[in-house]
């Protein structure tokens, strides 16, 4: 049993190939080691989708020129379009084949933390590269996740960060542009600190101006620009920071404070502790969580530990549900078929049904991410498309398992005895199947 | 309690379906609908105080007022062009707006908190687990009210529902489609767990009802779905329309989410048909934003709002509430519209025409702790 939840608990479920991890030193083992999901399933640079990017504005304004530019134009779309569903695919694709799940898990949900909504211009078809781009931080130390989401040119276009200019700079002298505080607000209100935490009008207003000058060049590339930065000092927090002329090292130094706060601890251990293992997680381990933050300035790792070696994650309940990427993740991992290629398929088996379900890859709708609760999930519309796809989508996939097999490979000792019944009772194939993936163990973890 | 019978008592409790639907039980003929505004609409733009000088001037790169295309409503306030379909609305009566609104919230401006806190209609946010929503809670009040008088619309979380009251839920693109058999051996496997349970129960029945109208954007088959439920059993609706924060080229942005909202309302009213007359729609949203354009030729987050009233029920033509003023004085922190009446104040009194409801309940239960003050007839 104990095994069985490492898996779905702490991976991405169940595999008929791959064995579930022994326990707590072998789920942490998965951190260690190359990056063997993404070696498999490799992400474009967001360098590389930004050049793309601005082939497609290039091509785009010539199109009418004449017939071989508006080709070239349809042409770019289409090996757009044919990507970002194939990058749809390999997201779902890593969690389902790989050997190190809780890293997957780990990669999900810190790009979910620090969600870049896909947008236009850079945002188009390059947000799966910017969450690539956070993985080599993800057991390493929050500060250094942080620096590398928030400085990222695609968190910097998202919130508006790249047009914003410090009221008294060089730039706003010259009557251009002024102070935009919406990427200040949500690193203190969802990144760090928390929205409960305490923290004024005041301290986001003086954040915003020691983020003044962060920007991306017009290739897309990360930039610091001393002309619209603020000169300082600013005081975030009861502490001051930076001084005239500004630099980027002020910044640095306010994340790295903000990273090892103990407000942000809190935050983010209780975060964790809710998305892996309980909506209402256990006091205690919460508490063992944010100690260890503490003691370790915020070491991602040894947090990590903390929550597994924690009797309260182990709990037999499976409270959570899986949010619609886990559950098609798990799916795909326990029929042990290949994850669909190309435009049409994606769209078929995966883009449709995700939407559907409520979650759209690879990005929440806003900033703050994808809710937690089991109840925001399991909604009649949304459990109808989670049913639908388990019923249609294995036949289409031309899966043909057992349904004896996929009861016991889905779900080994979890399952139900009523699950256990119907899988009997069922009047075809399709239909036992679909049971198995519709059960609520399934669903949960 | 063995947990058997202590689920089938949760099944009682929360199915929106045990409860017989019959002429006898139906809440009265009122109808209310909700559309939540996800983002913080900016009130100055959609309805433009114009003949306030100082306006042009916190918004220099903003086109405001009749000499820029807006609808003049009422030689002071403008509507902004994208709702310019809306306009024989207001002159019909249909169309009323209130303006500097807030709720309780105040402070950090966050879009989460402040959209819950809108949705909780409470003085402040209670800890997660004891959080439920104010239309799920004038559930429990309207007599008569049965698991289909309530409806959420659409994918998202409208938390403004939540609650231990029976209300249903659904998206007009769902659907279920299973042989009896299956359907039979679902819910044996869902029995135990009635989050499940009741979600699938709700699912096989709704998806076996009518299919809305074709040719409908996805945000006019919202409203239409509403309408459809309306002239049914259902007499209050619940959905939303995002796309409001509009931190950046705010000219260019906000067109979209108004013209989603014009013609979402338009698809309501089309759906309603002669309900119309007895329904009510408020447009609400989180907060409102700051006052001055800020450098990106946006707005940033702010406080007082501008809540949009609807329908055949509504007394129009009016704009609703004090105007502050916009002098530096005047505003909230110096940079906000100075919030001058809790837009809980005017859902409460459409309330207690729509469904008969006294102020001891609005007060108590459905707006716990709010003064709602002197009646500013918002209805017909």
């Amino acid at each position: 049993m104990h095994s069985a939840l490492a898996a779905i608990r702490f991976g991405t479920g169940l595999s008929p190939r791959i064995p579930a991890p022994d326990g707590p030193g072998d789920v942490i083992a998965q951190l260690e080691g190359p990056d063997r999901a993404l070696e498999a399933f490799p992400a474009l640079a967001w360098s590389e989708a930004a050049a793309e990017a601005r082939d497609w504005s290039r091509l785009r304004r010539a199109r009418r020129d004449g017939p071989a530019e508006r080709e070239a134009y349809t042409q770019h779309n289409r090996h757009i379009a044919e990507r970002n569903a194939n990058e749809v695919g390999d997201i779902i694709a890593r969690g389902a084949v790989t050997d190190q799940p809780f890293r997957e898990r780990l990669a999900w949900f810190w790009a979910d933390h620090f969600t870049v909504t896909p947008g236009r211009g850079y945002l188009r078809a390059s947000v799966p590269s910017y969450q690539a781009e956070l993985r080599p931080h993800l057991s390493g130390r929050f500060a250094d996740l942080l620096e590398a989401a928030v400085t990222h040119p695609a968190m910097v276009i998202y919130l508006d960060q790249s047009r914003s200019v410090g009221p008294n700079s060089q730039k706003a002298r010259n009557r251009y542009g002024g102070l935009n505080e919406n990427l200040a607000r949500e690193v203190l209100e969802l990144h760090t600190l928390g929205v409960g935490a305490g923290y004024k009008q005041a301290d986001v207003t003086e954040l915003a101006e020691l983020l003044t000058g962060l920007t991306v060049n017009r290739d897309g590339s990360p930039a610091f620009n001393p002309k619209a930065a603020e000169p300082g000092p600013e005081t975030v927090l009861g502490r001051t920071y930076g001084g005239d002329p500004a630099a980027p090292d002020d910044l640095r130094a306010v994340l790295r404070d903000l990273a090892r706060h103990p407000d942000t601890a809190w935050h983010l251990s209780g975060k964790l502790a809710r998305h892996f293992v309980s909506d209402r997680p256990d006091r205690g381990l919460v508490d063992a969580m944010a100690a260890k933050w503490l003691a370790t300035d915020g070491d991602l790792r040894a947090v990590y530990s903390a929550m597994l070696d924690h009797p309260a994650a182990w709990s037999e309940r499976l409270e959570k549900v899986r949010r619609p990427v886990e559950y098609l993740t798990a799916a795909f991992r326990a029929l042990d078929v290949p994850v669909p290629r190309g435009r049409r398929l994606t769209n078929a088996i995966l883009r449709g049904p995700l939407n559907l379900m409520g979650q759209s890859l690879p990005g929440a709708p806003a900033p703050d991410g994808w809710p937690e609760e089991a109840e925001a999930w399991i909604t009649p519309q949304a459990l109808a498309a989670r049913i639908e796809w388990s019923m249609r989508a294995p036949v289409r996939m031309q899966s043909q398992p057992q349904p004896r097999d996929v009861l016991q490979t889905a779900l080994g000792p979890l399952a139900s005895g009523r699950t256990r019944f119907a899988v009997e009772a069922a009047e075809t194939a399709e239909a036992a199947i679909g049971l198995v993936l519709a059960s609520p163990e399934f669903q949960r973890r | 309690m063995d947990r058997r019978a202590f689920l089938i008592g949760c099944s009682l409790a929360a199915s929106p379906l045990v409860t017989p639907v019959s002429f006898a039980a139906a809440p009265g003929d009122g109808r209310l609908v909700v559309v939540i505004l996800r983002g913080a609409m900016d009130g100055l733009d959609i309805l433009q105080p114009y003949g306030d000088p100082v306006l042009a001037g916190l918004r220099p790169s903003f086109e405001i007022g009749p000499a820029a295309g807006n609808p003049d409503l009422d030689g002071f306030h403008a509507l902004h062009r994208s709702l310019a379909p809306l306009t024989s609305w207001w002159t019909g009566g249909d169309l009323a707006f209130a303006q500097a609104v807030s709720t309780p919230y105040r402070g950090k401006r966050s879009h989460f908190d402040g959209q819950d806190l809108l949705e909780a209609g409470t003085p402040g946010l209670l800890p997660l687990s004891q959080r439920d929503g104010w239309l799920n809670r004038l559930v429990g009040v309207v007599p008569g009210a049965h698991g289909r008088t309530a409806f959420a619309i659409g994918r998202e979380n409208m938390k403004i529902l939540r609650g231990e009251a029976a209300h249903s839920r659904w998206a007009p693109d769902a659907r279920l489609e299973l042989s009896a058999a299956t359907a039979d051996l679902l819910r044996h496997v869902y029995h135990d767990d009635s989050l499940f349970r009741r979600s699938a129960q709700e699912a096989l029945i709704l998806s076996a009802e009518d299919p809305g109208s074709a040719d409908l954007k996805p945000h006019e088959a919202l409203f239409d779905f509403a309408a459809t439920q309306l002239r049914a059993d259902a007499r209050i609706a619940a959905l939303s329309i995002g796309g409001w924060d509009t931190h950046q080229s705010q000219a260019a942005r906000i067109r979209q989410p108004l013209e989603r909202l014009a013609t979402g309302l338009a698809a309501l009213r089309q759906g309603l048909g002669p309900y119309w007359d007895r329904t009510a729609v408020l447009a609400v949203t989180e907060f409102g934003r700051t006052v001055r354009e800020n450098g990106t030729k946006g707005t940033d987050h702010g406080t007082g709002g501008t809540l949009l009233l609807a329908g055949g029920a509504i007394r129009g033509g009016r704009v609703l509430g004090a105007y502050p003023g916009l002098a530096e004085s005047d505003l909230l922190d110096g940079r906000d519209v100075m919030p001058m009446r809790d837009v809980r104040a005017y859902a409460a009194w459409a309330m207690a025409g729509l469904f008969g409801l006294g102020r001891y309940e609005l007060e108590t239960t459905v707006f716990p702790g709010l003064e709602m003050g002197e009646d500013p007839n918002v209805l017909a």
